[in-house]
C-alpha cells in the first residue's frame, strides 16, 4: 500500500514538473517580447524597461524558470499588472467563488447520475431504462452554456426566481450566495451527470455478466441483493475513473459558465488574464488548476485502491 | 422417490432447441456422471435445475427435487433451495470469486443468508468448511481475497461456498477442467469424501469419460441436447450398447497407429537437432519493499535435453512448472537469462531478429486455442500462407497458392477451404488449419504447446492421428507440451518430465510413465485419469 | 457452450447492411450525421440567403415563412448561418480527430510493441496533457497564437492525441500475447509488419467508435471556443458566436438562442448515436449483452 502510494505521488509529482516546465516553455517561446506583449505596441520604452525589470525578463531563462517554480512553491505567484495586486491575492478572493462552484456540481452530477445508472442497469430493457437512457443520451449532445442560457431564459428571465447572473459575494450571506450559484451548478452539472449515468449503467451491466455474479446468485441470493452487494463494489472501478477525468472537465468548464453567469471565479479570471494578457496570473492559475487535477487523480487512484484490494499491492 | 427427478426435459433459447425430451434421476447420496462434447447441453441441464438460465430460455417438462416442482417454483422458493439444499460449484475457478471480498465474506455471506446466523457464528462455520476443503487457518484466514490464492485454492472457496450448508443436491460442472491433473486428483477427492460423508447427491458433469468413470454411479451420456444412453458406469461402458458410447469410449482411448517408433532410436547418432544447454529463464520478482530490489523468479532452472531429428518427445508437467516459457524460448519468442539453445548446430538464443530469419524457417508453432490462433479478419490463404515470409525468395501469387493448397492437403482440408476465414470451421478444423500453417515450410521441428487439450475427445483422436500421420510421412520432430498423459502415451517415443522450473526425470515414454521414479512423475502419473484403470477397479469392486 | 470467438469476424457486405439496419442507433445516429453533412455541403452552393449580407431592416424578426428561423441582430437569415455555421464545426472536429488519430495512434501502437521506458515515458507525457484541463488549455493556445479557426483546430487536436495513444495502446497491448501474434513472430515478422497486418487491422473497429466520440467532442469543444470568441472570426459564422451574440438579446428574442443550440444537440446527438451503433455492431461481447 504504501510502495502503492508512493508511486501514485512520484507520478503525481513528475506530471507537476513537466507542466511548469510546460507552461512556462509555451509562455516562454511566444513570438515576441513578453513585455511587449503584455503592454502592447504602443507602449513607451519605460514602461516597457519597468515591466522587463519587473518581470525579472533580463535574467537568464533557467533562472527565472527556477525563481518561478520556488516563488510557486512558497505561495508566491508573482504580481499581476493589470491589476496590480499579488496573483496569489486574486487567486484567494475567485477560489471561495470556483471552488464552491465545483463541489456543489460534482455532488449534484453524482448524486444524480449513479443512482439513476444503476436503476437502469437493474432494469435493463424496460421501459424505465429506456427513457433514462434516452435522456442520458440527450443530455450528452448538450452543451453546458446553450443549458446555462435556456436555464437563464426560464428561471431568470421567465420565472423571475434567480438573477441571470453575478456573485453577492460571501459576505452577503450563505444563502444568496448558494442562490447565485445554483443555476451555473446545474448547468456544468446535468451534461456530466448524463456521461457518468450511461458509464455507471454499462459498467453495471458488464459486471453483472460475471461469473462471481452467478455464483454468488447460486448461494440463494436475490438479483437485487446480488446487484448491490457484489456488482456495485465491482462496478464502481471504472466510475472512478470518469468521475477523475470529470474533475478536470468541470474545472475547465468553469472557465465557460464563469463567463455566462458574469461570476468572479478562476475561471473567469484565467480567460481575462488571457484575452489581456496578463501572463503572470495565466501561469498561475494554469498551475494552480493542474496541481488539483493532479490531486485529484492521486485521490482517484487511492480510491481504486480502496475499491479493489488487487491494487493494494505495488504496480 | 428419488432427490432429483427430471422428466421429458425440453428447453429453448429463442428459436433454438437446446435440450430435448431429457430423462436424468439423482438419488440421495449417489453420484451422477453427465458426460458429452461441447454443445451436448449438459451445463444448460444443470443451470435448469438452479434455474439460473438465460432470460430468454424457456423449459418445459418436469424437474422434480425433493418434492418440489423446480419449473413452476417461484423466484422465492427458488432463492431458498439454493445455496441451502443444492450447491453449485462452477467450471472457472479464476473468475467465480468476487474479486473485491474476502473468502470468509463469500463464504459466510450464504451461511448468514440461509439461517439469520449473526457475523461471528457465521464466520465460525465458515472457517469450519474452509478448513474442511483443505483451507487451514494457520495458511488462509478468512480474510485472505481471491486473488491472493491460486486457481486450485479458489475452486476449494468455490466448494466451500456451495456445501457449507450441507446442500442434498452438489453440483459441479467441469469442476477440475481448468485445474492440472494433480490439482484435478486432490479436488476430485474432496468432491467424493464430501459426498460420502454427508450423503449428497451430486451431478458431476465432465467431459472426461476417465473422470466420471472414476467418481460415477451411473452415467447419463448427451449428445445434441438429448440422451443418448443412461445406466450404471462400469456396464455402460464395458458394454458400450450405444454405438455413440463406444465411439466416445474408443476416442478418449485412442493411440495412432506410428510406424517411426523405433527408427529414432537408429540414428542417435547422428548430431542433435535440437539441444538445450543449461537454460536459465529468469523473470523480475514482484517489488514487496520500496528499497529492496525484488529476488527475481526463476521460470526455467537450469534445463538441458537434446532432441533428434524426426524424434517425437513430450514434454509433461503441472501448470506453471515451466514448460510453456521453454517452448517460447526454444522458438526463440523469448530470450533465455542464461544457457544456449541450438538448432542444427547454430546457436538461435544469441542470434538477433534478422539473423534468426533462416532458422525460423526450420521450426514452427502449434498453440492449445483453436480460436485464438488465427488473425480473425484474415482469409486461411493468408494465415497459412504467413510462415512463406521466411523464404529468402518471395514466392508468386499463384506459388503462394500452390504451396497452401499443399499444406491444406496434408493436412486433410480441402484446397477452396483457403478462401474462407477461420470463423467458418470448427475446432477441429482450425486446428487442423494450425498444423497447415506449422508444416507449410516444411520445418524440422514443430513444437505444439497443448495442441489438443481444448478440443473433443473424437476431434483429439483425429488431430493425434494427424500428427502421427505427418511425423511418419514428413519426418518433423516434435517437442509435445502437455499436461495430459494420455497423449503423450499416444504420440512421442520419449517424455521429459518437469517439475518447479527443472527436468526431475526423462527416459522412452512407455517406461517413464509405467515406472515413474521422481515423485513429481509419480504424482503426475497417479493423478491422470484412465478409463482402462477405473473401469478396471469398478468390475473388481463389484465382483 | 463455453467456445465462441470473441473477435469481431469480418462479413460480407451484405450482412454489414442488414446488421445496420437492425440497429437503431446506427440507423438514426448515420441519418442525422448524414443529414447534417448533407446541409453543409448544400451550403457551399446555395443557402437559402446570402449570410454575408447585411439587410437592417429585417433585424431580430421572429419565426416567418421567408426566414424559417428568423434572422440575427444585423438581418441574416438565421438558417442560412446555422447552414454555413456547420461547416465550420464539422471541419475543425473532423481535422482535429485526424491529428489526434494521426499522431495518437502510431504512438499508442509504439508504445504497446515496444514496451519498457518508451512506454512507461509515452504514459507519462499523456498524465501530464490529461492533467491539463482540455478546454483551458485550448484558451490558453488560441490567446497566445491568436484565435481563428486554425488554432482552434490544432488546440483542440492536440487533446485528441493522448487519447488515441491511449485507446490504440490498451488494444494493441490486449492483442500482442495473442497465440496468431506470436505465430508471426515465428513467421520471422518484425514488430512494424505485425503491427500492420495484425495490431491495427483488429483495433481498428474501436479506433472508430473513439473517432466517432471524439468529433461529437469536438463540435461541442468548437461551439465553447467560438462562444468565448476565440473560434471562427466574424463574417464566417459559428454556431457558437451565434449563441455568444444571443445572450444579450434574449430577452427580445429568444429564438436567437434555441436553434444554433439545437444544431448542436443535435449534431453532436447523431454522432454520438452513430458511435453507439457501431460499438454494438463491431464489438461482439458487447452484442450478447443486449
Amino acid at each position: 500500500m504504501t510502495a502503492f502510494l508512493a508511486k501514485r505521488i512520484g507520478i503525481g509529482l513528475l506530471t507537476l514538473m513537466v507542466a511548469s516546465a510546460v507552461v512556462f516553455g509555451v509562455l516562454e517561446i511566444l513570438p515576441g517580447d513578453p513585455a511587449q506583449l503584455m503592454l502592447g505596441m504602443n507602449a513607451t520604452p519605460e514602461a516597457l524597461a519597468n515591466l522587463r525589470e519587473q518581470m525579472g525578463l533580463n535574467q537568464p531563462v533557467l533562472l527565472r524558470y527556477f525563481n518561478w517554480v520556488g516563488g510557486m512553491l512558497v505561495g508566491d505567484f508573482g504580481r499581476s499588472f493589470t491589476y496590480s495586486s499579488p496573483v496569489i491575492d486574486l487567486i484567494a478572493e475567485r477560489v471561495v467563488v470556483s471552488l464552491p462552484l465545483a463541489v456543489i456540481s460534482l455532488i449534484l452530477s453524482t448524486a444524480i447520475a449513479i443512482p439513476v445508472g444503476i436503476f437502469s442497469a437493474a432494469r435493463r430493457g424496460k421501459a424505465a431504462d429506456t427513457v433514462s437512457m434516452g435522456a442520458a443520451q440527450i443530455g450528452v449532445a448538450i452543451p453546458n452554456f446553450w443549458f446555462a442560457l435556456l436555464l437563464i431564459y426560464v428561471f431568470a428571465v421567465w420565472l423571475r426566481l434567480v438573477s441571470s447572473g453575478g456573485f453577492p459575494g460571501w459576505n452577503a450571506g450563505i444563502w444568496p450566495g448558494i442562490k447565485a450559484l445554483l443555476l451555473p451548478a446545474v448547468a456544468l452539472a446535468l451534461p456530466q451527470a448524463a456521461i457518468l449515468a450511461r458509464v455507471t449503467r454499462s459498467a453495471m451491466l458488464e459486471v453483472l455478466g460475471e461469473d462471481y455474479i452467478r455464483t454468488a446468485r447460486a448461494k440463494g441470493m436475490p438479483r437485487r441483493t446480488v446487484l448491490w452487494r457484489h456488482a456495485l463494489r465491482n462496478a464502481m472501478i471504472p466510475v472512478l475513473t470518469i468521475l477523475g477525468l470529470q474533475f478536470a472537465f468541470l474545472l475547465a468548464g468553469t472557465i465557460i459558465i464563469e463567463n455566462v453567469f458574469y461570476l468572479p471565479g478562476l475561471g473567469r479570471l484565467v480567460f481575462q488574464a488571457i484575452t489581456q494578457r496578463d501572463l503572470i496570473v495565466v501561469e498561475g492559475v494554469v498551475m494552480l488548476l493542474v496541481a488539483s487535477v493532479v490531486v485529484v487523480n492521486i485521490i482517484v487512484d487511492i480510491l481504486y485502491a480502496v475499491v479493489d484490494p488487487r491494487l493494494r499491492i505495488a504496480a | 422417490m428419488s432427490l432429483l427427478e427430471i422428466e421429458n426435459l425440453r428447453l429453448d433459447i429463442g428459436d433454438t432447441s437446446i435440450l430435448k425430451d431429457i430423462d436424468l434421476t439423482i438419488e440421495q447420496g449417489e453420484v451422477m456422471g453427465l458426460v458429452g462434447e461441447s454443445g451436448s447441453g449438459k451445463s444448460m441441464t444443470a443451470l435448469t435445475v438452479m434455474q439460473l438460465l438465460p432470460e430468454a430460455a424457456r423449459a418445459q417438462g418436469r424437474v422434480t427435487f425433493d418434492g418440489i416442482d423446480i419449473l413452476s417454483a417461484p423466484e422465492a422458493a427458488m432463492n431458498k433451495l439454493r445455496g441451502d439444499d443444492i450447491g453449485m460449484v462452477f467450471q472457472e475457478p479464476m473468475t467465480a470469486l468476487n474479486p473485491v471480498k474476502t473468502i470468509g465474506e463469500q463464504v459466510a455471506e450464504g451461511i448468514r443468508w440461509h439461517t439469520g446466523a449473526n457475523r461471528a457464528d457465521a464466520e465460525q462455520t465458515a472457517r469450519q468448511i474452509l478448513d474442511r476443503v483443505g483451507l487451514p487457518e494457520a495458511k488462509f484466514p478468512l480474510a485472505r481475497y481471491p486473488h491472493e490464492l491460486s486457481g486450485g485454492q479458489r475452486q476449494r472457496v468455490v466448494i466451500a461456498i456451495a456445501c457449507a450448508l450441507k446442500p442434498k443436491l452438489l453440483i459441479a460442472d467441469e469442476p477440475t477442467t481448468a485445474l492440472d491433473v494433480v490439482l484435478q486428483q486432490q479436488i476430485l477427492e474432496l468432491l467424493r469424501d464430501l459426498v460420502d460423508e454427508r450423503k449428497m447427491g451430486l451431478l458431476l458433469i465432465s467431459h472426461d469419460l476417465a473422470v466420471v468413470a472414476d467418481m460415477a454411479d451411473r452415467i447419463t451420456i448427451m449428445r445434441h441436447g438429448e440422451v443418448m444412453e443412461d445406466g450404471e458406469t462400469a456396464r455402460t461402458l464395458s458394454e458400450q450398447v450405444h454405438p455413440y458410447t463406444r465411439q466416445l469410449a474408443q476416442a478418449s482411448m485412442h493411440v495412432p497407429a506410428r510406424k517411426r517408433h523405433a527408427t529414432a532410436a537408429a540414428t542417435a547418432d547422428a548430431p542433435p537437432l535440437l539441444s538445450v544447454e543449461n537454460v536459465i529463464r529468469d523473470y523480475p520478482g514482484r517489488r514487496t519493499s520500496l528499497l529492496r530490489k525484488p529476488a527475481p523468479f526463476r521460470a526455467v532452472d537450469g534445463v538441458s535435453f537434446s532432441l533428434r531429428a524426426g524424434q517425437s518427445v513430450a514434454l509433461v508437467g503441472r501448470s506453471g512448472c515451466g514448460k510453456s516459457t521453454l517452448a517460447r524460448m526454444v522458438l526463440a519468442l523469448d530470450r533465455p537469462t542464461g544457457g544456449a539453445i541450438r538448432l542444427d548446430g547454430a546457436e538461435v538464443s544469441a542470434l538477433g531478429e534478422d539473423a534468426l530469419k533462416p532458422h525460423r524457417r526450420k521450426m514452427q508453432v502449434v498453440f492449445q486455442d483453436p480460436y485464438g490462433s488465427f488473425n480473425p479478419r484474415h482469409k486461411v490463404e493468408r494465415l497459412v500462407g504467413e510462415p512463406l515470409h521466411l523464404l529468402e525468395r518471395k514466392p508468386s501469387a499463384a506459388e503462394r497458392r500452390e504451396m497452401v493448397a499443399d499444406a491444406l492437403h496434408e493436412v486433410g482440408l480441402q484446397p477452396r477451404d483457403m478462401d474462407k476465414y477461420p470463423h467458418e470451421f470448427s475446432g477441429g478444423q482450425r486446428q487442423r488449419i494450425s498444423i497447415a500453417r506449422a508444416i507449410i515450410t516444411r520445418p524440422r521441428l514443430v513444437v505444439a504447446d497443448e495442441p489438443v487439450s481444448a478440443l473433443d475427445v473424437s476431434i483429439r483422436a483425429q488431430v493425434l492421428d494427424l500428427f502421427a500421420d505427418l511425423n511418419d510421412r514428413l519426418g518433423v520432430a516434435y517437442l509435445f507440451i502437455t499436461h495430459d498423459l494420455t497423449v503423450a502415451r499416444a504420440i512421442t517415443d520419449e517424455v521429459m518430465v518437469m517439475h518447479e522450473g527443472r527436468i526431475v526425470e526423462e527416459g522412452r515414454t512407455g517406461e517413464v510413465l509405467d515406472n515413474p521414479q521422481s515423485d513429481a512423475a509419480k504424482a503426475l502419473v497417479a493423478a491422470a485419469p484412465d478409463l482402462h484403470r477405473a473401469l478396471r477397479r469398478r468390475l473388481a469392486e463389484q465382483g | 457452450m463455453s467456445m465462441q470467438p470473441l473477435s469481431a469476424e469480418p462479413t460480407g457486405w451484405r450482412a454489414l447492411v442488414r446488421m445496420a439496419f437492425a440497429n437503431r442507433s446506427f440507423l438514426v445516429g448515420f441519418i442525422i450525421t448524414a443529414l447534417i453533412a448533407a446541409m453543409a455541403l448544400v451550403s457551399f452552393v446555395w443557402t437559402p440567403y446570402d449570410v454575408t449580407h447585411l439587410v437592417v431592416a429585417d433585424r431580430m424578426k421572429g419565426l416567418s415563412a421567408e426566414h424559417p428561423f428568423g434572422t440575427d441582430h444585423f438581418g441574416r437569415d438565421i438558417l442560412s448561418m446555422i447552414m454555413v455555421g456547420s461547416r465550420n464545426s464539422i471541419a475543425v472536429a473532423l481535422v482535429a480527430v485526424g491529428i489526434g488519430m494521426g499522431i495518437g495512434v502510431p504512438l499508442g501502437c509504439w508504445a504497446a510493441a515496444r514496451g519498457g521506458w518508451i512506454d512507461e515515458a509515452l504514459m507519462r507525457f499523456n498524465d501530464v496533457v490529461f492533467a491539463f484541463p482540455a478546454l483551458l488549455s485550448a484558451v490558453m493556445i488560441t490567446a497566445i497564437f491568436g484565435p481563428g479557426a486554425i488554432n482552434a483546430i490544432i488546440a483542440i487536436g492536440i487533446f485528441n492525441v493522448p487519447v488515441f495513444a491511449r485507446v490504440a495502446r490498451a488494444g494493441a497491448l490486449s492483442l500482442w500475447p495473442r497465440e496468431y501474434v506470436l505465430a508471426a513472430r515465428a513467421s520471422g515478422k518484425g514488430k512494424a509488419l505485425i503491427t500492420i497486418e495484425h495490431i491495427l487491422p483488429n483495433i481498428a473497429s474501436i479506433l472508430l467508435v473513439q473517432g466517432t466520440i471524439q468529433f461529437a467532442l469536438g463540435i461541442l469543444a468548437e461551439a465553447g471556443l467560438s462562444y468565448l470568441g476565440l473560434g471562427a472570426q466574424p463574417p464566417m459564422p459559428s454556431w457558437g458566436r451565434m449563441l455568444f451574440d444571443a445572450q444579450t438579446r434574449m430577452m427580445v428574442a429568444p429564438h436567437l438562442a434555441i436553434f444554433p443550440g439545437l444544431a448542436i444537440v443535435i449534431t453532436v446527438l447523431g454522432l454520438n448515436l452513430l458511435g453507439d451503433g457501431l460499438r454494438d455492431m463491431l464489438d461482439p461481447k458487447l452484442r450478447r449483452q443486449r
